[in-house]
Parts: C-alpha cells; sequence; structure tokens
C-alpha cells in the first residue's frame, strides 16, 4: 500500500504537517481544557444522557432509512437510464454541499405543519413533524443519505456487470440478481456508505435545530446539547464534545480495519 | 521532473500568498461591532446612519445569541465594541478586564406572540401549559429564555413546551411561519414582524424587562471609531432609531 519515499520534498511535508495540525490542535485544545476530575459525573448529567439515547437512537435510525432508501436509490442512479438522470443525482447530492441550516429551513417549508405537504397531512391526520424525534430522524436521513448514496453507487457503476449477467442467464430473476449478486459485489462500500451517513447523522446539528427545534429528551441531540450548553455550562459542554469526539474514535478504529482491508481486494471495484 | 514539481510548489505558494492576502480582511476604517440577536434590526439601521454620517467608516456586525458572544470574547473574538442583552454578562467581561466602561443604553420587554390569526385560539399566558399547543421558549442559557422562565415563574405558569430554541430570532421564525402556536419573545420581535405575528397581552403584575448594555472591547483594534459608535448608540438619534424599533429606555 505505501510507496516508500525516503526523502519527500519539504514544501511537501510542510505544508501536510500545517495540514495535519489544522485536525490535532483542535483536539489537543479540547482534552487540554476537560475537567478531567469532574468528567464523569459531568457526563451522568440527566440532560447528557437523554441526549445520548436521543441521539444514538436518530443516527441509528436515520443510517437505517438512508440504507432501505438510499441503496434503491443508488441503483437506479446507476443502472436505469431515464431523462434527468444526471439532474436527479445533483439534487440527491445537494445536501453534501448545502448548508445544514438551510436544509432545515427548506424541510421546514416543505413538511412543516404550514408546509407544502406536511399542511395537507396535518389536517388529515393531526401528525406533525417538526419538534418530533420523527423530524430530528428526517433531519438526520436528509443530510445522511446523499453520503451512501454516492458510495454505493460509485461501487455500482465500477462494477461490469459480467456476475450479473451470468447470473441471470442462469436464471435468477432480476430482484434476485440484485439480492444475491450485486448487493454481496458491493459490500464493502455499502458498509462504508452505511457508517458515513451514520457518522454524518450523529454530528448533524444545523438542520435539525432548524427543522425539529431543541428540546430535552425528544428532539435534543449531542450536538444541540454542545450548542446550548455552551452557553450556560461550558465544562458540560466540553465533556459532551469529548464524548462525541470518544464515540467517533470508537467507530473509526473499530471499522477501519475491515474496511480498508476489504478495500484491497475490491480495490478495482472502488469508487 | 523536478522541474515541474517545482512550478507545482510555486503554484501552492502563489496559492498560500493568495490566502493570506485575501482571506484577511481588516482594514483601518472597518469597525467591527458583536451585537445581541435582538438588536439586528436596530443596530443595523444604526450602522446605515452611521456610515452616511461619516464617509469612509465602514461599520461591519456580527449578530449572535449574547451568550455566544460572550463566549467568543472571551476567547479573544477580535471587534471594537460588543452589545448585549444581558448586563450580567457584560459587567462579568468588564471584571475580567475585557471591556471597557460598558453602559446600559436600552431595554426591551417580552411579549406573548402568537401567528398571525392566532390560529391556536390562544387567550392568556396560562395557555401554554396546554398540551395540545405547540408551544416554544428560548433555552434558559440565553438571555431570552432566562427572561421567559421569570415570566412563567411570576405568572404561576408551568408550561408544555415543544422546544427551547438557541436564539431568540429562530424563534420568532417558527412562530412567524406558524410552526408554532405560541411563543415569549421581546417585543422589539413582535415590532419587527408587525404582519406575521400578534400580541396576547400579558398580566400587567408581571413587569420582567431585559436590559441592553454596550462597551468598547479591552484589545479592540479601533477605539477611536468604536468609541464613536457607542456614542451614537446613546446619542438621541441613536435613542429615537431604538426606540423606533421597540426598545424601551434604559
Amino acid at each position: 500500500m505505501t510507496l516508500g519515499v525516503r526523502r519527500p520534498p519539504w514544501p511537501l511535508l510542510l505544508l501536510a504537517t500545517i495540514g495535519a495540525a489544522l485536525f490535532v490542535l483542535p483536539l489537543i485544545g479540547l482534552l487540554g481544557v476537560t475537567p478531567w476530575s469532574r468528567l464523569w459525573s459531568l457526563l451522568t448529567d440527566e440532560v447528557v444522557l437523554d441526549a445520548l439515547q436521543l441521539s444514538l437512537v436518530t443516527s441509528l435510525c436515520a443510517a437505517a432509512l438512508s440504507t432501505v432508501l438510499g441503496v434503491p436509490l443508488a441503483w437506479v442512479l446507476s443502472r436505469v437510464d431515464f431523462p434527468g438522470r444526471s439532474f436527479v443525482r445533483a439534487i440527491v447530492t445537494l445536501p453534501m454541499v448545502l448548508p445544514p441550516v438551510v436544509g432545515g429551513a427548506a424541510l421546514l417549508f416543505a413538511l412543516g405543519r404550514r408546509g407544502v405537504v406536511g399542511e395537507p397531512i396535518a389536517n388529515a391526520t393531526g401528525f406533525v413533524l417538526p419538534f418530533s424525534t420523527w423530524g430530528v430522524i428526517l433531519a438526520n436521513t436528509f443530510v445522511a443519505m446523499p453520503f451512501l448514496v454516492v458510495t454505493v453507487e460509485g461501487a455500482l457503476s465500477s462494477l461490469d456487470g459480467r456476475h450479473e449477467a451470468a447470473a441471470s442467464s442462469l436464471g435468477a430473476s432480476r430482484l434476485s440478481v440484485f439480492w444475491r449478486v450485486t448487493l454481496p459485489m458491493i459490500r464493502p462500500s455499502l458498509v462504508a456508505g452505511v457508517v458515513l451517513a451514520w457518522a454524518r447523522a450523529l454530528g448533524e446539528f444545523g438542520a435539525t435545530v432548524t427543522f425539529a427545534g431543541n428540546l430535552q429528551g425528544r428532539t435534543q441531540t449531542l450536538p444541540l446539547a454542545v450548542f446550548v450548553s455552551l452557553d450556560a455550562d461550558r465544562d458540560a459542554a466540553i465533556a459532551i464534545s469529548l464524548l462525541l469526539v470518544a464515540l467517533s474514535v470508537l467507530v473509526l478504529v473499530t471499522l477501519r480495519g475491515q474496511w480498508w482491508g476489504r478495500r484491497e481486494i475490491q480495490r478495482g471495484g472502488q469508487s | 521532473m523536478t522541474g515541474t514539481a517545482t512550478t507545482r510548489l510555486g503554484y501552492l505558494a502563489v496559492a498560500a500568498a493568495l490566502l493570506a492576502g485575501g482571506c484577511s480582511g481588516a482594514d483601518d476604517d472597518t469597525v467591527l461591532v458583536l451585537a445581541a440577536a435582538s438588536l439586528t434590526d436596530a443596530f443595523t439601521s444604526m450602522a446605515v446612519e452611521f456610515e452616511a454620517a461619516n464617509p469612509g467608516i465602514k461599520v461591519e456586525l456580527s449578530f449572535a445569541g449574547s451568550n455566544s458572544l460572550s463566549v467568543q470574547v472571551e476567547q479573544g473574538a477580535p471587534g471594537d465594541a460588543v452589545a448585549l442583552a444581558d448586563v450580567v454578562s457584560i459587567n462579568a467581561l468588564e471584571s475580567a478586564g475585557l471591556v471597557d466602561l460598558p453602559i446600559t443604553f436600552a431595554s426591551n420587554s417580552l411579549a406573548l406572540a402568537v401567528p398571525a390569526g392566532n390560529p391556536g385560539d390562544v387567550m392568556s399566558i396560562n395557555d401554554l401549559a396546554d398540551p395540545g399547543l405547540l408551544v416554544g421558549v428560548c433555552a434558559p442559557s440565553v438571555p431570552c429564555g432566562a427572561y421567559a422562565e421569570l415570566v412563567l415563574a411570576a405568572a404561576g405558569v408551568s408550561p408544555s413546551l415543544d422546544t427551547e430554541e438557541p436564539d431568540v430570532r429562530s424563534l420568532v421564525g417558527k412562530l412567524a411561519t406558524g410552526e408554532l402556536d405560541v411563543g415569549l419573545v421581546y417585543a422589539t420581535d413582535v415590532r419587527a414582524f408587525g404582519d406575521d405575528l400578534e400580541v396576547i397581552a400579558l398580566p400587567a403584575s408581571i413587569d420582567v424587562r431585559a436590559e441592553y448594555s454596550i462597551g468598547l472591547l479591552d484589545e479592540a483594534p479601533n477605539r477611536a471609531i468604536g468609541q464613536h459608535f457607542i456614542e451614537f448608540v446613546t446619542s438621541a438619534r441613536g435613542q429615537e432609531i431604538l426606540q423606533t424599533a421597540g426598545f424601551g429606555p434604559a
């Protein structure tokens, strides 16, 4: 994997070091101000435990929803030739570059109680998405799913189709080819996409607070708890931030071996 | 090969130089004022008049929740003056030697606001306890939320909340679009969103007032102009603008 260069050119090293410092310094800053002696009592505060539970539930639901909806979407974008395909693809990836607050506001205009779609739903059923845990899951899915779609579509597009064609010629139905041949072949990318989507959902702030509001136990996820307590109780905010960092690092480290390892084999099949 | 690499590194160096030159906008004739979110409209008008009266000078405004601003100032955010919706916070900044001579320049009262047409049929502050209504306040950590707690305590109401917004402007936005049925916001917000919001009177016995204070940052790069802007805020014309926006006297 590593092409050993014995004497790398110093300008590249210098810029690379500055680049890496950009990521390392905030971590050092966070660790430097962490109130270690009070950490446990801060993290077992009711507000933090509620936010942790809500964050785990909503981000996992968003990752699941992203997978259920995103994999078929990626498949259609990669395999079905229809007019306006590149336009749909652009719209689907828009949340990756859109400021999340804008996404949250757009969701509110569409699915809010006075929204284009939300109003008829609210009038007919009384169900209101904003200010509910479902609202958080929806906002999370909105920002997270594009990461899964892009990853999975890339993998699908780079398959040459021989195995799928072979399975079809042996009599497998199209759906069964998808389940038994296509999905297993893109497994590493699928796992990567799910993890990326989950991580993005876990850190989601802007769309959530704009669309779903902020209430302990119902819509206040960990990032929202950090933001609100940054004003009131700095130590609590630092402790929650540390919790989020630890959670993310844990997942990245756990999955990295598996993910990179498979990537070697699948090299041709990636991106 | 080496030649190409050197050229490419040259491009990188040029990019770095451009970044250094283009991304730092500090200017001798620019005054940066950090101001509480609720001052958005009043200070924007003031900046326009101040610039018109002082040709060549540019006023930059940075609005955020008062406590976010406090944190920014503590962490050494650049700026010349800071105006908060909370006298206690600015006094704390003064004690820490970060802000010089803050003065109280305006006050604001809290108002019970509903979307135009009052779709939730809110009659009084007691309706905030109705679980069937979508009720919003500011988070207790920001001034409008702290004042809302005082109002609710004075009224003896324990509200059935649906959201605690991190700043007053996002709360106002959700009321103005009708996503919430009722909320406690500043009187100035109702004035600013006159077409979209209506006010339900609070009991006369409840008198909760937010006081606004402005001071010069100790490390202000442009002390003279910063001081000049503060004088404008407290001048007769400045007070007139504040009054038009719905603020009360200090």
